[in-house]
């Protein structure tokens, strides 16, 4: 079904180092959301503070009446058995092979007798395209492949809420075309609740259903792809766009003598916004809307060329 | 003035998160399903790395001793008690010392390596997600097959250690093998032999716990892993030391020298 995660005034800092203040959004049950940034923003911080790896200094993370940021250990352990995460480099386990990964879930929560965990983590590794590879060691196989396990391991106890940690680092495109579809098509199937931390814009295009986007140190923008797709504001449009022009600099953030020099240039026209991914196997996806619905609905005139089939995954001018 | 007192009390701080990490492992033991898995294959994993270096250590150990204390014994006159004065020597003292040594070194090490690396490999997280402790599923175990392992060596030194005695005795400074073997009691007694094992058992509880909270606290890439063994490794020898001093202080006080 999916569980909705309420996230309010979180805040977190290493020291005197803030990472990012008074993060407020909700993550609605079942959908697809992406959280984007530019690098060295506290994306994956954010991420571990949603699994309760690390304590925010303020504010709630709320999981199905569970507040993250102060329950206790105990009720936090019960509470992770509703996620699955896909971290980095996949986090697989150095000693034991693939199949006995995907399978260290099930054996240490379940009773499921060994036949049945065969099955289960079969049925996974057919999933994400791992069957035959079952023998291998993490340290034998490729970072592509070791993210796809990663996942197998992540969906074996048929979570809730999976969190995707960079999904699409370190793979050619065509694998990352390969995982968003799987994305598209496993949430159509489980019905949970995904969240993507990327700076992949791509992906952030066509893939979620929700944008967001941590910037300076505080959420920029969340909420319907259409909306940040179609947005005007400075940050949102450079970064989605990946453009030069604008307030995000090489590093961090531009100063104002960058900004005055640049306030003359025509910035290039939005981009159209391209189709959301459709799942591939069939099912119709809950909370996949229709192209061009939210623009409608809320007066927003797509840029022109948009929601075309077919069209050519623009990545900015 | 405030990053002046923050700095003197960081000793104290790390000093805190260890005491508090070694509670939570004392809270994971009673904690079940007992990993026992984990537990026999990490007993095994630490004997195989202590046991050689353990004999090869314990062997000049023991003749050190012997030819330290049979020397000296030698110039009172009491070439009888030789003997006895070395099996008190490596029984009491030199079989822990030599287990600590061992065990922080080759075992913590090895153990300090192991957690760090998964650490930075995310995997102590990745375990956490999936629901599981990592300190009752991999710190727990790990920490008793250590204690199990070092009363094992402690044994191991033992013997070895005055076996090395007796070769050095008698082949080398002419002792007579009757008089080493027979002077035996004269001066050790049985309440020895338990104060070595009580003796490892704690070193092998310390050299773990440390290790584990080293290992698990690992930051910043491979360097860190490096980094944690090495300080785990120091840190463990300081303590062991202490607290060798501390049994021993107590144990002189409780149980009076033999005939004495």
């Amino acid at each position: 079904m999916g569980v909705e995660i309420k996230v309010e005034n979180l805040t977190k800092s290493f020291g005197r180092q803030l990472i990012w203040g008074d993060v407020t959004l909700t993550v609605p049950a079942g959908e697809i959301c992406v959280m984007l940034g530019p690098s060295g923003t506290g994306k994956s911080v954010f991420l571990k503070s949603l699994i309760g790896l690390l304590k925010p200094d303020r504010g709630s993370i709320v999981i199905e009446g569970t507040d993250i940021a102060s329950c206790s250990e105990r009720e936090l352990y019960e509470i992770r058995k509703l996620f699955g995460v896909l971290f980095q480099d996949g986090a697989m386990f150095g000693s034991m092979n693939l199949y006995d990964n995907v399978a260290f879930p099930l054996r240490e929560h379940t009773r499921k007798s060994e036949s049945e965990v065969r099955q289960v983590v079969m049925e996974k590794m057919d999933l994400v395209g791992l069957v035959g590879s079952e023998d291998k060691l993490p340290g034998e196989i490729s970072g592509g492949m070791r993210k796809r396990a990663g996942l197998a391991r992540a969906l074996v106890l048929d979570p809730e809420i999976v969190l995707f940690d960079e999904p699409d680092s370190g793979l050619d495109p065509v694998r990352t075309a390969f995982l968003n579809q799987l994305i598209v098509d496993l949430n159509a199937q489980i019905d949970a609740t995904f969240l993507i931390v990327t700076h992949d814009i791509n992906t952030a295009r066509t893939v979620p259903d929700n944008i967001g986007l941590l910037y300076h140190k505080h959420l920029a923008m969340f909420g319907p792809r259409e909306m940040l797709l179609s947005s005007e504001e400075p940050v949102v449009r450079q970064f989605l766009n990946a453009q030069r022009v604008g307030p995000i600099g090489m590093s961090e953030e531009k100063d104002a003598d960058e900004l005055a020099a640049e306030a003359d240039q025509e910035l290039p026209p939005l981009p159209p916004i391209p189709l959301q991914l459709e799942p591939s196997n069939g099912i119709p996806r809950r909370s996949q809307r229709e192209p061009g619905g939210w623009c409608r609905e809320n007066g927003v005139t797509p840029p022109p060329g948009s929601f075309s089939p077919g069209m050519a995954m623009a990545t900015g001018a | 003035m405030a990053s002046t007192t923050a700095r003197l009390l960081a000793p104290v701080g790390a000093a805190g998160s260890l005491f508090a990490f070694a509670l939570d492992v004392a809270r994971g033991l009673f904690r079940r399903p007992f990993q026992l898995r984990e537990f026999i294959q990490q007993a095994w994993f630490v004997a195989s790395v202590t046991i050689i270096p353990t004999a090869l250590v314990a062997i000049p150990f023991g003749a050190v001793i012997a030819l330290q204390v049979g020397g000296l014994i030698r110039q009172f006159g009491a070439e009888s008690f030789t003997g006895s004065a070395s099996v008190l020597a490596v029984v009491q003292q030199a079989a822990p010392i030599a287990t600590a040594l061992l065990i922080a070194g080759a075992g913590g090490s090895a153990i300090a390596a192991d957690l760090g690396a998964r650490k930075i490999r995310e995997e102590l997280d990745a375990m956490m997600v999936l629901g599981i402790d990592p300190i009752q599923r991999l710190v727990v175990p790990r920490v008793l097959a250590t204690m199990l392992v070092a009363v094992f060596l402690n044994g191991l030194v033992s013997v070895v250690g005055v076996a090395g005695g007796y070769v050095f005795n008698v082949v080398l400074q002419d002792g007579t093998p009757g008089a080493y073997i027979a002077s035996f009691t004269a001066l050790a007694q049985l309440p020895d032999i338990w104060i070595g094992l009580v003796k490892a058992l704690i070193f092998g509880l310390i050299a773990a716990v440390v290790a584990s909270y080293k290992g698990m606290n690992a930051g910043g890439g491979p360097k860190g892993v490096g980094d944690a063994v090495n300080e785990s490794v120091v840190i463990t020898f300081l303590l062991l030391f202490i607290a060798n001093f501390v049994l021993s202080a107590v144990y002189l006080q409780i149980v009076p020298p033999k005939g004495g």
